[in-house]
């Protein structure tokens, strides 16, 4: 075989192992929980191992390495063909490593965590096919597919939220969060069917001819209708479905109430991949983004709005993990803000490195709430640092890459690179000092969560009695730990090999480079802003200090506008005044208008004709003779009699009609 | 040979009416045995289609033409193009699929079943017929049994909706009849042959008025709105069977018949008229998704499903563009699937064995545990309605679409707004329904035990209607060919550019 053949090999295994144990585990036996996890683990190990060899082949492939290849899924007519294709390159390959490894760790974790609930298989199975659609996503060449591959990890998640329906708020966050990325979807679909319609492709890349290649490009952004150019409108239709997916605003809605799904699926899917997928689609088609300043400043405008709204609501919050929904929602924004501003590779590196910080947070999370009773409460925990060590430990490194802790943690290399592109933005310095304030504020919210669980007394009988997690629980915890330190090696200004592999290029080693006059700056500053953040937490949370159990020391400090954080903004009743009471209140409309007024127009009608009837009665009795009369009572003798063959005495008519039909018809068939 | 499809549903039907009432058991077998031997002469037409025809011929293909009424210029003259071969086969697949899940029929089957198959004789005699005629009387066929079918072995409100349906057809088939007759005097012809009156040339007066009325005629049988309230109410008193056939077929005769008939006989009437009739399509679409929303019972809210997808089969057609007419028909079929495989769930296997449709009593019964089959082909069957890729609907919806683009863009608002409203009922109409908290306690391991199991014919029927929508989205390029080269045909050509 070809090295080409060999890759592309290793390309389709990627999703096709988790398919089969999809479609596998949907036939599998309710009571055989163990063989499913194992059938789960094991697809998943082999996606991973098949992603690891694709990584390894696009490094070894150095400057540029892009290979495709497309094939036709079915032709209408003789010329228009719908080819679908897959495609490898230094944008997807390191996010196929991530995301098979990651959904190998909570895979693993899921079998303590879910081994208890009588519809194991069914869960293994639906997390089987929403790493299958994930990693189909992200091969993809072709927005076609891609787009295909978007729904069904929607379908997943939603069945994944819903997956303990019973709870009412569990089958509501389900379908808020299958509506609303559905908006956002519809925005997909537009910008696909437009695009489709100006470039006549969906592929991504096709030998010259692809949409986002320079020939396809130039077209579209030449082109000009109604004050945007086609490059403009496609890019801000595919950035609605994007933002869907990605919780920004003001489509964030449904990110923080799928939390009500079990743990690994919020760690998995609305925190480390499928949540990252809107991101990974503009990094994508980021080609066509570059040819429009307009939607390039949207994103980076809806980005830093949704940095910055993120990280205050999650100050106010109290559940665990609605915190680090919020924290996502905030996270997200900066990958947007990013990509918008002309960074792309630091919002991939942002990408890779928070899924795993998060997927850690997410999984030390449910460790905590496992350990002490299922409490969610922060408010409610506290001194758990003592009885859960190592949760504790592999938790403390989570919150400090997230937070930004300088220099150990791949997330303050990361979101340093997120900074420094929105400094070098020349359109408007606002992004940068949103990033900014957004970046203090998340040291805070992180470390107000970490004293409020861990330092200090337990605050409840739950949390007093708390426990480790076994160990099938933190061994993933202790590998994410490693894995949110160790990619920041390869993504720092003084060796950035990440830089140069996926724009191209050689990366040099130089120390130096950190103290450049553009770099080092910008490090102390936020290094600064991260300590304020920290100490402003201890201030007011230090674990010495005394208060009212399940009372936030913050609400005296805010206020009023504690209240607002702590509701969300009201975001969710706006739209439940508004959208959601349209909806409701223009499908009663369309139905009693059905009923009153069009079908009042029939029952009109048949009053007319009635009345009509009536008139003729009438003239007719007056007008003629009694033998007349008797005639009619005769037929209506018989109109009884036809309304008696209602009740089974149907049969001869029907009878002689059907055999009389069916020899007229042989008669003609005959002759 | 294609006539054997309708004759052998009249034979069978035939035979059932002769069949002695104590012999009732024997009916639904005969009615299997005639469905099934429909499918014969469908698969022999399929497996002798010549898929490459190419241009410029006719397009249509096995034909039979007989002398009938020769006084009249009346022919028996029957013929096959990639359009209604798709459509013979939806409707062997939703006959055969609608008498397995009318296994259960206690109440006179013999009629039951011989008037359901003269229901599908009529329909293949449509799908079928090149000359108008003949088509008149096939579409007659329809409509009568359509009325038994309800008033006789209906339910909610029965009498009253089947009255309303059979008068709307009627007064559909009034303007079907005005509009064929007007074609036939003003082309000065002596036949009633389609193709010999699609190649006169009929003045632009005469179209102006008489597209509209043919036009019309048809589209309210496919529920365009304002004139689809008689969609709901017939669809729901209907037994299940005739819910499916009613959905799954009849409704296409209409849009077939504007299609085959309406479109190509006066083209510069449709000319004139297309935005209007594409916009009451669209505007359908976002309704029926509305009215769906605001349903408490569940064969409600496929009924307006009905309508909402339908308006997709219009849109398409009207677009009149390549793609979207081929999504137009593969939406017909797709709907057709995937709407009898909903009532079929809606009316066989919740309603006959929990006596309700109501949702909010469904809501409180647990069914997900008692009826997991049923909760298991409701899902998939929800997740097809909903346009999810995989799913035959995602395929027809996004060529339509496409199709829309080209020809109307505005008209994707409306259609837009119904495809996020489809969303929004059917997940609220799936978890009320299958996945809500069982009221008191009620869901146990044995809840399932009360209700009689979901049965063989049942399950059969089920996995045939999925494959096929399964089959038509993974790999639609056998529906999708023929289609696309029925368009080349001498009567299709001119409704391109």
């Amino acid at each position: 075989m070809t090295e080409t053949a060999t890759l592309f090999l290793a390309l389709a295994l990627i999703p096709l192992p988790p398919l089969a144990a999809a479609a596998v585990l949907l036939f599998m036996p309710g009571r055989l929980r163990r063989p499913a996890g194992a059938i789960a683990v094991v697809a998943q190990a082999l996606a991973l191992f098949a992603s690891g060899t694709v990584l390894v082949r696009v490094v070894a492939g150095g400057d540029g390495f892009r290979e495709v290849l497309n094939f036709t899924w079915f032709q209408l007519g003789a010329e228009t063909v719908v080819p679908l294709g897959l495609l490898v390159d230094a944008t997807n390959a390191p996010v196929l490593l991530m995301v098979s490894l990651v959904g190998l760790l909570v895979f693993i974790y899921s079998i303590a965590y879910m081994g208890g609930d009588p519809r194991a298989v069914r869960f293994f199975c639906f997390l089987s096919f929403f790493s299958a659609a994930m990693l189909g996503l992200l091969v993809a060449n072709s927005l076609l597919l891609l787009f295909i591959c978007w729904e069904l990890v929607g379908l997943a998640s939603y069945l994944l939220i819903g997956f303990w329906f019973q709870k009412p708020a569990a089958a509501r966050a389900a379908r808020k969060a299958f509506i609303v990325t559905r908006i956002g979807d519809l925005g997909l679909f537009l910008g696909m069917i437009w695009l489709y319609r100006e470039a006549g492709t969906l592929l991504f890349y096709d030998g010259g001819a692809g949409v986002l290649e320079t020939a396809v490009l130039g077209g579209l952004a030449a082109g000009a209708a109604g004050g945007m150019t086609a490059a403009t409108a496609i890019a801000l239709l595919l950035f609605i479905g994007a933002a869907g997916k990605s919780g920004q605003v003001p489509f964030h809605v449904w990110l923080p109430d799928a939390m009500e799904g079990p743990t690994p699926v919020s760690a998995l899917i609305h925190a480390a991949t499928m949540v990252a997928a809107g991101v990974f689609l503009v990094a994508r088609a980021y080609p066509l983004f570059e040819a429009s300043a307009t939607a390039l400043s949207v994103v980076a405008w809806v980005g830093a709005a949704t940095a910055l709204l993120g990280a205050c609501i999650a100050v106010a919050q109290r559940e665990i993990k609605r915190i680090l929904a919020y924290s996502t929602v905030s996270q997200l924004g900066f990958m947007m803000l990013s990509l918008g501003v002309g960074g792309p590779v630091a919002a991939l590196f942002h990408l890779l490195a928070h899924a795993f910080f998060k997927a850690l947070l997410f999984l030390g999370a449910g460790s905590v709430s496992h350990g002490c009773g299922e409490e969610k409460d922060v408010l409610r925990m506290g001194g758990l640092g003592r009885r859960m060590p190592l949760t504790f430990a592999c938790y403390g490194i989570g919150m400090m890459a997230l937070a930004g802790f300088p220099f150990f943690f791949s997330g303050f290399w990361s979101k340093e690179a997120i900074l420094h592109a929105a400094q070098a933005w020349p359109v408007s310095p606002g992004p940068f000092w949103i990033a900014l304030a957004a970046t203090f504020l998340t040291a805070f919210y992180m470390s107000r969560q970490m004293l409020l669980v861990f330092f200090g007394r337990a605050r409840s009988e739950a949390a007093a009695q708390a426990h480790e997690s076994p160990r099938l629980m933190t061994a993933p915890l202790v590998i994410l730990a490693a894995l949110s330190v160790l990619p920041l090696v390869v993504a720092t200004p003084a060796w950035p090999w990440f830089e140069a592999l996926v724009r191209g290029g050689e990366a040099q080693w130089a120390l130096s480079r950190l103290l450049a006059p553009e770099v080092w700056p910008l490090l102390a500053g936020s290094i600064l802003l991260v300590g304020a953040g920290v100490g402003l937490a201890w201030w007011i949370y230090h674990p010495g200090r005394r208060e009212a159990a399940g009372r936030d020391p913050l609400e005296d400090r805010l206020g009023a506008g504690h209240r607002v954080l702590a509701e969300e903004l009201y975001w969710d009743r706006t739209y439940d005044f508004t959208v959601v009471r349209a909806c409701r209140w223009s499908g009663r409309l369309a139905a009693a208008l059905d009923r009153w007024i069009w079908g009042g127009a029939v029952a009109l009608a048949a009053a007319l004709a009635r009345l009509f009837s009536a008139l003729a009665d009438r003239l007719d009795r007056r007008g003629l003779n009694h033998g007349f009369d008797l005639g009619c009572a005769g037929l209506r003798a018989g109109g009884i009699g036809l309304h008696r063959a209602h009740r089974g005495q149907l049969h001869f008519l029907l009878t002689t009609l059907g055999v009389g039909a069916v020899g007229l018809l042989l008669l003609l068939a005959w002759l | 040979m294609i006539a054997w499809t309708f004759l052998t549903a009249l034979i069978g039907s035939a035979l059932l009416f002769l069949l002695p009432a104590r012999r009732a058991g024997l009916a639904r077998r005969v009615a299997l045995a005639a469905a099934l031997a429909g499918c014969l002469p469908v698969a022999v037409a399929v497996w002798s289609f010549d898929f490459g025809a190419g241009a410029g011929a006719a397009g249509f293909q096995l034909e039979v033409q007989r002398e009938w009424i020769p006084a009249l210029g009346i022919t028996f003259h029957l013929g096959v193009d990639g359009i209604s071969l798709v459509l013979i086969v939806l409707t062997a697949l939703v006959a055969v699929a609608g008498i397995l899940f009318s296994w259960n029929v206690e109440r006179a089957p013999r009629h039951f079943f011989a008037l359901y198959l003269l229901i599908i004789a009529g329909a293949y005699g449509v799908f079928l017929s090149l000359d108008l005629f003949l088509f008149l009387v096939f579409y007659e066929i329809v409509i009568v049994p359509k009325y038994f079918l309800i008033a006789g072995w209906g339910s909610t409100n029965r009498s009253y909706a089947a009255m309303k349906l059979t008068l709307y057809s009627i007064v559909g088939s009034a303007l079907v009849i005005i509009g064929i007759l007007a074609a036939r005097v003003a082309s000065g012809l002596d036949t009633f042959g389609l193709l010999e009156l699609a190649a006169a040339s009929f003045a632009p007066g005469l179209q102006l008025w008489a597209f509209p009325v043919l036009f019309l005629g048809f589209a309210i049988l496919a529920g365009i709105w304002p004139f689809h309230t008689w969609v709901p109410g017939g669809h729901v008193a209907a037994p299940t069977a005739a819910s499916m056939l009613l959905a799954g077929v009849v409704m296409k005769l209409g849009a077939y018949g504007a299609l085959r008939i309406a479109m190509p006989l006066f083209p510069e009437g449709l000319e004139a008229w297309r935005l209007i009739f594409a916009s009451m399509a669209a505007v359908g679409i976002a309704w029926g998704a509305g009215a769906a929303l605001a349903q408490r019972d569940l064969k409600f809210v496929i009924a307006y499903s009905s309508i909402s997808h339908m308006g997709f089969v219009l849109l398409g057609i009207l677009s009149l563009t390549s793609l979207g007419v081929a999504g137009g028909v593969l939406q017909m079929v797709s709907h057709g699937v995937i709407a009898s495989l909903l009532f079929a769930v809606a009316g066989r296997m919740l309603h006959d064995r929990v006596h309700t449709r109501e949702l909010a009593v469904l809501a409180g019964l647990g069914l997900r545990r008692a009826l997991p089959f049923a909760a298991f082909v409701f899902v998939l069957a929800s997740a097809a309605s909903m346009g999810l890729p995989g799913f035959s609907g995602f395929i027809a919806e996004v060529l339509v679409l496409v199709g829309t683009w080209g020809a109307f863009p505005l008209l994707l608002l409306p259609a837009g707004i119904g495809v996020l409203l489809t969303v929004a009922f059917t997940l609220k109409a799936l978890q009320q329904a299958f996945f809500s908290r069982a009221a008191g306690g009620r869901e146990s391991a044995d809840a399932g035990a009360q209700y009689e199991p979901i049965s063989l014919p049942e399950i059969i029927g089920a996995v045939l209607l999925l494959a096929a929508a399964l089959g038509i989205g993974l790999y639609p390029q056998p529906w999708i060919a023929p289609i696309l080269e029925a368009m080349n045909s001498d009567l299709m050509r001119v409704l391109l550019p």
